[in-house]
Order: structure tokens, then sequence, then C-alpha cells
């Protein structure tokens, strides 16, 4: 209870964008900013921890306990901290038909941690979740918000290198099906990757 | 629907307006009544789009008559049904298509005030959306006297935070009151009592964006493609090995052999099996008379399955199929909401130790008939669908496949064992 005391309250000095949120919704629904607020706080500090739950209840006028219980209900937050790049692999059917578990092996391998870990830096940390709704690109790598898809194992090697630099690389974008324009579907290949690299779009080179 | 997805610079208002934006909003705020706007759907014969194929126009017409009340729109884009990515596609490219379908709809239902339901994981989606709707608001299309036809309405995006039993369209109220996701018993109808126990009415992205077209071209239009009971476009999305995955925007009533031939260049493996329309639908053989069976809404239904979103998979014959299923039941079994004893205990606690049971070769074929005897006993009792939309799959491929759940539970092994497709 010592640190309830002691912490600086998180929306002390954001008066402004609290008043936002809480002006999203209308004056009945105030407890609708529970999830905006959760959010804002995990943004900021990559985990919600028990101090923040009590700061947002006060503000809505629920109970800690209530936050938590729909804090816990979803799986994007985290009661205690993620790596700089939480590494999300999406593992339902059409993922897991283009190489998902064999991606979940190497990140476990390569990081030297399992699925639901941090590793000891706070650097990377692993989350296999269900499906992205990336079915068309799969399979899809998700860092922090960033999709990253159709991600082969060259990719998938590149990508962890240029993180391990401190890089997040741009995402490349596919569409796939009938879209017209710069993501029209083609089939991708290792030199596709060297090509955009080289046309700056952001890829590790 | 699908005309700018991957065009650069497509989400903007700028992009959206000099292709013929905003037109179809204009002429139902200036020149349509309310119900004008309503018959004009109904006539169209537009079904929802998020998978129970509702017609729209008559769950436009069930809410109360204008009160004192605010009455609210709610878009539904918590797509997280496994093999449908439709919606993100809409929400990244083409964000303006959905803020004037919701005008649409809340002119026909004289709505006060909008939301947009984003799943968490759509962060790009989200972030587009949000511009958009500051970029609306700035532009006068957002706010009071939206173009001078004194109607007032606004749009709130609301981002989840990754739970599949909010596309349910209770638990999904739920939610953006900041409760728990779990579904509400019906009735009361969302229409009589929703967000905040006020007139609410769900809808899925591509259902509101479909209202774009029909009030654009007319309802003639919309209905003079389809089927007799599946009218206009749908957005469908193929995965899975074939050549080309991805969206493809197809009249109603074209066949999985157009889909995943013409459109998707064919399977690039030997396929054995597919999803018609996102996990929780009954799986087919890949036989000619399914692939020949048109995608409406009454033929699958009629064949024991269902069109759901859309979402075609294509499973390989290399793919035990009951890895694939403990994969899509592992799915149901971590998005169980855990508030009715069915699907806590069936789905979310006997289901996965069964099927890993069976995997890790320790399994009889008692346990298999123990798998056929949960699902026939779990289907039809659980307080809202997703215990089906678990069960349902796992009937359909004990109906097909029947053998590799005995050879599996025979011989302690897959009769195909885990390959690696992990692409170089």
């Amino acid at each position: 209870m010592i640190e309830l005391q002691t912490v600086v309250p998180f929306f002390a000095d954001k008066a402004e964008r609290l008043q936002e949120i809480l002006d999203r919704y209308p004056p009945e629904g105030r407890r609708s900013a529970l999830m905006p607020l959760l959010w804002e706080v995990q943004n900021a500090e990559r985990h919600v921890s028990e101090a923040r739950m009590h700061e947002i209840a006060e503000i809505i006028g629920i109970t800690a306990t209530e936050v938590k219980g729909v804090m816990s209900f979803y799986s994007t937050y985290h009661e205690h901290p993620v790596g700089t790049y939480h590494l999300q692999v999406c593992s339902t059917l059409s993922c897991a038909l283009a190489g998902a578990d064999e991606m979940v092996a190497y990140l476990e391998d390569e990081l030297g941690i399992v699925n639901g870990e941090r590793d000891r830096e706070g650097r990377f940390s692993i989350q296999r979740v269900e499906c992205l709704g990336s079915c068309g690109t799969a399979p899809v790598l998700q860092v922090n918000d960033t999709y990253y898809e159709r991600v082969s194992r060259s990719r998938c090697v590149h990508l962890v290198e240029a993180l391990r630099r401190g890089e997040m690389p741009t995402p490349w974008r596919e569409r796939g099906g009938d879209t017209e324009g710069q993501e029209k579907a083609r089939p991708f290949t290792v030199q596709q990757w060297s090509d955009a690299a080289a046309e700056g779009q952001g890829e590790p080179s | 629907m699908y005309r700018y997805m991957g065009v650069e610079g497509a989400h903007t208002l700028d992009f959206y307006r000099s292709h013929g934006g905003y037109d179809a909003a204009r002429k139902a705020l200036l020149e349509m009544t309310p119900a004008q706007v309503v018959d004009e759907v109904k006539a169209s014969g537009l079904r929802g789009r998020g998978g129970a194929g509702f017609p729209t126009g008559v769950k436009w017409s069930f809410m109360p008559p204008v009160d004192a009340r605010p009455r609210y729109l709610v878009c539904n884009a918590d797509e997280s049904e496994p093999g449908s990515f439709k919606d993100r596609y809409v929400l990244e490219d083409d964000p303006h298509q959905l803020i004037e379908g919701m005008l649409i709809a809340a002119r026909a239902m004289s709505s006060t005030h909008g939301f947009i339901y984003i799943r968490g994981e759509y962060y790009l989606g989200y972030t587009r959306t949000v511009a958009a709707v500051q970029e609306a608001r700035a532009a006068g299309l957002l706010g009071t006297d939206i173009l001078g036809s004194g109607m007032s309405f606004d749009i709130t995006v609301h981002r989840g935070a990754g739970a599949y039993i909010c596309g349910e369209e209770t638990a999904l109220m739920n939610s953006l009151e900041g409760l728990r996701a779990n579904p509400r018993l019906k009735p009361p109808f969302p229409a009589g009592a929703g967000m905040y126990g006020q007139p609410t009415t769900i809808n899925n992205v591509t259902s509101l964006t479909s209202a774009v077209h029909i009030i654009n071209k007319g309802a003639a239009w919309f209905a003079s493609m389809g089927t007799d009971d599946s009218k206009g476009t749908k957005l469908y999305q193929i995965s899975g090995p074939v050549k080309r995955t991805g969206v493809y925007e197809m009249p109603m009533g074209a066949t999985f052999r157009e889909l995943i031939y013409d459109f998707a260049g064919g399977p690039t493996m030997t396929p054995k099996a597919f999803i018609p329309g996102g996990s929780s639908t009954p799986m087919f053989p890949w036989r000619d008379e399914f692939l020949d069976m048109p995608m409406d809404y009454g033929t699958l239904a009629k064949n024991g399955s269902m069109l759901g979103t859309g979402g075609v998979i294509v499973i390989p014959q290399e793919k035990c199929i009951v890895d694939a299923l403990y994969n899509l039941v592992r799915f149901y079994a971590h998005e169980s909401c855990g508030k009715c004893t069915p699907c806590r205990e069936g789905v979310a606690h006997w289901l996965p130790r069964l099927y890993q049971k069976l995997l890790a070769g320790l399994g009889t074929i008692d346990d298999v008939n123990l798998i056929q005897e949960l699902a026939n006993n779990i289907r039809g009792t659980a307080f809202c669908p997703l215990a089906d939309a678990c069960v349902m799959p796992v009937q359909a491929s004990l109906k097909w496949f029947r053998d590799e759940y005995d050879y599996l539970a025979e011989h302690g092994v897959s009769r195909y064992p885990k390959s690696d497709w992990w692409q170089a």
C-alpha cells in the first residue's frame, strides 16, 4: 500500500487529455472511458500497475477490483511490463498453415525466451496470440502496434536483426486480392525484399 | 466497395471527395426522408455482412419512434473471426466510406450518436479512422446541422483490446460501456434497450459501406446482382495455400470454384477441404459438388453450413485435420468468456484437453466418441453463439474426416505428421 501513496498519479499533469477522453462519451457513459484510459496508461508505461488501476477506478468512480476485472478479460492489457519490442505471433489456422509455429520456435530459440516471457534486458517479449485478421498475408508478426505481414523466414531474420539494432523497419504493405495500385498482389520473393530496400521503402538491408 | 483499397492516399478526405465521396450522404440527408432511406435499403435486399445475414433494412426499421431519448448507432469493427480480414482493409484504406455509410444509417434511424468499435490490434486502422472522423468533423460532415440538413450526428471511435466475443453485439455493448464483455440476454433487443439502456442498432462495417452504394446507384441496381435470397456484392476473403490470397469483391452467388481458381489462381498444394466462411462455419471436403456451390446465404444453410463472413480457408491434404481442428478449438477455448456452463466447461476445458490427448498419442477411440458426444451436447445449449461456432466445425470434421481421428487414436501418430511450411 505504501506504493499507492508515493506514486505520482499518471493523469496529474494530463488534465486536458483526460477531459478529452471523458468527453468522447455521453455523461451517463462515464464508465466507457475505462478502456481508453487503460490504453493511455499502457501506451506510456508498457503495462498497467495496481497503482494505476486504483487511479483509474477513482477517476471513473468504480472500484479497483472492477477495473482489474475488465482488464484481465482482454488479452492485450498487461499487468507486468512487456519488452521494448513485444512480439505477438498469430497462431490461428491460416497463419499456422503458413508456418506460425515454426516462427515461434525460431523466435524462442533466437531470443532465449518462451511464450509469455520477457528477456533479462527487457528488450524482447513473446506472446502467441489468436487471429490478428491478416489471414491473406500470413504469417503475421505484430511488434507492439505494428503489423509485419507475410513474414517469411528470411524476413523474420532481418526483422530480429533490425530490432536488435534498435530499429523498427517501416512495415511493407501487401494487400493481395484484386487490390490496385502500389499494394497490388504479387507473389513474394526474397528478391523483392532487397528491391524494396533499394527503393528506400524501409526494409532493413 | 473495394475500388480504392491499396491506392496511395485513399484514406484521406480529399481523395474520397474527389472520387464522388459523400454524394450518397448528401442525397440521403437532403433529398430523402428517413423512411425513404430505410425503404431503399429494404428494397435492395441487403443482408448483414457480419455473419448472421439478417436483412439490414428490416433491422433499421426495428428502432422505436423518435422521442427525447438518445438513439445510438454502433459499427461493429471488432473483426476477429479467423479467416476474415475485409474490415481491416476498409478501416485502413477507406475509412471515409464507412463514415458515409454511418451518416446514411444515422439518417435512416434518426440516430444521435455513433460509435465505431475497432478491435485493439487494428492500430493502423484505428489511427486512420480517428483521423478520418476528425477530417469529416472539420469539413462539417459530422457535428451539428450537417450539410445544412438540420441533422446532428457525431462519431466516437472506441478501441477494443483483443476479445473475439466482442463481435457478439450485446457483448460489444457491454465492452463499450466499460464492463467485461459478457453477452447479454435477448430480449430486450438492442433496438429497445441497448447502449446505456437506449435504442441502439449495431451493424457490420461492410453492411454500412454497402448502404453507400445502394443510395448512390439505387436499390434496383444493387438487387440486380446476386441470387434470390442474397443481393448485391460482398467482399470475399481467401487464405491458406492458394496462389493469390486476399480480398475479392464479387456478386453474391459466385461459386467457390470461381473464387478459388479464377480469382485466387488455384491451390498451391493438394487440397482436401475448405472452410466456407470463417472458422466457425462447418467445413466441406474438396469435391466438385461443394466447389460449385454458389456462395450465398441460402445455399450454404441448406448444405449444413453458413456463409458467415465469407472468409474461405483452404486446408491442404498434408495438414492433419485433427491438428487443424485443435487449432480452432484452442482459439475458441481462449476466447470463451466463461459466462455459461456448456461453453466454460465444454469448449474451454474438455474439448481442447481431449484434442491434446489425441495429438499426444494417448487417445483411444473412446476419446473420439467423447468428442463427438460433447459436440452434440454443447450445440444449441450455450448462452451465445460462440459455443456453436466452436462445435459445428468439430462436428463437420468428424462427419467428413472421421478416419483421420480414428487413425490417430489407433496408431498414436497422425497420418499426416507436421511439416514445415514456413516460406524461406
